[in-house]
């Protein structure tokens, strides 16, 4: 695969809490096609970087660039364009609970599009059939299952096409078999849709599965320990914490 | 070979051929996507109803500039009128994205009985399950009642579970932080009160009478009333949403999971606290409602102060101002039900929680009006 161009830059990135720091100096480079993985232990601030990425948290210092436009300093206009290309799926779906399926997944279709009702309709049934709940239209979230409202909430992230898709630990609370599954889902996008991905996750079989590129945050340190692809980091990452993450504890079996 | 062309001076074109007999192509060409007009499929219809001997369907999209998902509908839109007429369907002339996103939507075939037909029930049919449902609903609320009750006696024999520091907590959000509040409305209604019954008064030269109007009005049943109903939104809506909030976390489950009954735990000491709290926020509101006609009736009838403390001293008994506090009691403990109970049935969604606290409050309401036509009754017997 040729080098593809930067899609998403990250530079000098400092995330706080008020006064209280949660990552510094983080500075990476998402290329377009990528599927990208933000990984960590618990509380080091992966979901808080994700925050930064999608628009909702502005950061203490340094600059989020997509598409080599800066996120924060761009005007609300242009901040709005540039967020309406991003689809989010949050860590429990977070669908609208007085909507049905259809309603969820045609709110930014009849908010940002003048399609007609009737190919508004006709999308709505082409996402739901993608993520394989067809005819779960007229259902409301509450009567689905967990792992089908995460499906549903995908259907809602892709509803206009985006550019980048962000996955909030889409593999929590699902079983091994929905998670591969979900897994498979986002590999097939990434390739017909040739949208990016980034995904915040510490569940290792995904992320070997579907990452091709990462940055790993350290919540000793405060900072990023290692980027690259995770399956190499795991055989040659120099830093032995990443290495015993990425083999679940396990790092003498897998050095020796 | 002919070739059928679809209106011209558009974004993207569809056009029909047949290569072979037995063959039509489809042809698609231009930018697809879905901010792009998009034109009907009249054109591939025609073509088919036109040939019955087309046996094959195919696809050249070498033309193509740019597609997304709006071009996917369209295709399978395409590959269901194929499918209808039972053609074999080629797809090596679609991009490959575009196969793999079709191949994707139609993998999953669509469970059995999942969609759902909009089946509107006869007239009488609704009613009868409204009617059903109402009665359940009283079913609900007299249960309710009743192990409300029954951890009642448990709590009088001192058997009862719940933490101090809430109950604590509880009497001080619905007492000293509603006293703000209470003190503005009751002080209004006392003035508001005194006012128009002084231009009734008036005209019999009986403005004196406005102390003994406010201040029976006021101990009899505003005060407990004006009281209740501000409780009812304040703090019966709070509780509501805070136990709705807690049945959608899986909070009460886990309550109930450690043997914590949840009556006892949560409800007890949120009853304890408004039965406690309403008779002292209704004293309280009882005077400043006094207060209110005593402003009035020495501002604007030129009655002297202590001539108007005089008046309502004579006129309050200390019945009528134990009518009051009793109801206020019997107000909070029903504004307390009903938050609680609305509360504890809640449904498992953001929506669900809207829809406990809208109904906590009519709920409260409600039963303060009844109880309060009730108990006015009672008293007018009985004393």
């Amino acid at each position: 695969m040729p080098p593809a161009e930067a899609h998403i830059t990250v530079t000098n990135l400092t995330m706080a809490y008020g006064s209280f720091i949660i990552q510094r100096d983080l500075t990476f480079t998402v290329r377009r096609g990528d599927i990208f993985i933000i990984m960590g232990g618990s509380g080091c601030g992966k979901s808080t970087l994700l925050r930064h990425l999608i628009g909702l948290k502005p950061p203490a210092q340094g600059e989020v660039r997509i598409a080599g436009e800066s996120l924060w300093a761009a005007a609300p206009e242009a901040q709005e364009r540039l967020k309406r290309r991003f689809g989010v799926l949050f860590q429990s779906g977070a669908l609208w609970s007085s909507m049905t399926l259809a309603e969820n997944v045609a709110l930014p279709l009849e908010q940002y599009t003048d399609l007609s009702p009737a190919r508004i309709r006709q999308q709505v049934s082409l996402k739901l059939a993608l993520v394989g709940l067809a005819g779960f239209e007229d259902y409301y979230p509450s009567q689905i299952s967990g792992g089908m409202q995460k499906r549903a909430g995908l259907a809602r992230a892709m509803a206009l096409d985006p550019d980048i898709l962000f996955f909030d630990e889409p593999s929590a609370g699902l079983d091994p078999i929905s998670s591969r599954l979900l897994d498979e889902l986002i590999l097939e996008l990434r390739d017909s849709l040739g949208a990016t991905v980034v995904v915040v996750t510490h569940e290792l079989a995904s992320i070997f599965t579907i990452g091709n590129n990462s940055v790993f945050l350290d919540a000793d340190t405060k900072t990023m320990i290692a980027s690259g692809d995770p399956k190499q980091l795991r055989e040659a990452c120099p830093d032995p914490k990443v290495r015993t993450f990425l083999t679940r504890g396990e790092v003498g079996a897998q050095t020796a | 070979m002919h070739s059928i062309t679809v209106e011209r001076h558009r974004p993207n074109e569809l056009r029909c051929r047949r290569p072979t007999a037995d063959t039509l192509l489809v042809e698609l060409s231009g930018s697809w996507r879905l901010q792009d007009e998009i034109p009907a499929l009249t054109a591939v219809e025609q073509a088919l109803a036109a040939e019955p001997r087309v046996q094959r369907l195919a696809f050249e999209t070498t033309a193509l500039t740019a597609w997304d998902s709006g071009l996917v509908t369209v295709v399978l839109d395409i590959l269901h009128l194929g499918a209808q007429r039972r053609l074999v369907v080629d797809q090596e002339g679609l991009p490959e994205g575009l196969r793999r996103l079709v191949h994707l939507a139609t993998a999953v075939p669509e469970r059995q009985g999942a969609r759902r037909e909009a089946i509107r029930d006869p007239f009488l049919a609704r009613v009868g399950q409204e009617t059903l449902g109402l009665l359940a609903s009283v079913g609900d609320l007299l249960g309710f009642i009743g192990e409300a009750i029954l951890a009642l006696i448990k709590l009088l024999r001192g058997r009862a579970r719940f933490r101090p520091v809430e109950l604590t907590l509880l009497i001080q959000a619905c007492g000293a932080q509603a006293v703000p509040i209470v003190t503005l409305i009751s002080f209004l209604v006392g003035a508001i009160l005194a006012f128009i019954g002084a231009i009734q008064l008036a005209m019999f030269g009986a403005q004196i009478y406005v102390a003994n109007l406010v201040g029976l009005a006021m101990a009899l049943e505003l005060g407990a009333m004006m009281t209740a109903i501000i409780m009812a939104g304040r703090t019966g809506a709070a509780f509501a949403a805070q136990l709705g909030t807690m049945t959608v976390n899986e909070e009460i489950d886990a309550l109930t999971t450690l043997g914590l009954s949840p009556m006892e735990f949560l409800v007890i000491p949120r009853m304890l606290a408004l039965v406690t709290m309403m008779p002292l926020l209704t004293l309280y509101a009882d005077l400043l409602g006094i207060l209110g006609g005593a402003l009035i009736g020495v501002t604007v009838l030129g009655i002297s102060p202590a001539e108007y403390v005089q008046q309502t001293r004579a006129a309050l008994t200390l019945s009528a101002c134990a009518q009051g506090l009793i109801k206020s009691g019997v107000y909070g403990m029903l504004v307390a039900l009903a938050g609680c109970l609305r509360g504890m049935q809640c449904g498992r969604s953001a929506a669900a929680v809207g829809q406990a606290t809208t109904s906590a409050v009519v709920t409260s309401i409600v039963c303060i009006i009844l109880a309060s036509a009730i108990l006015t009754v009672i008293f007018f017997r009985v004393l």
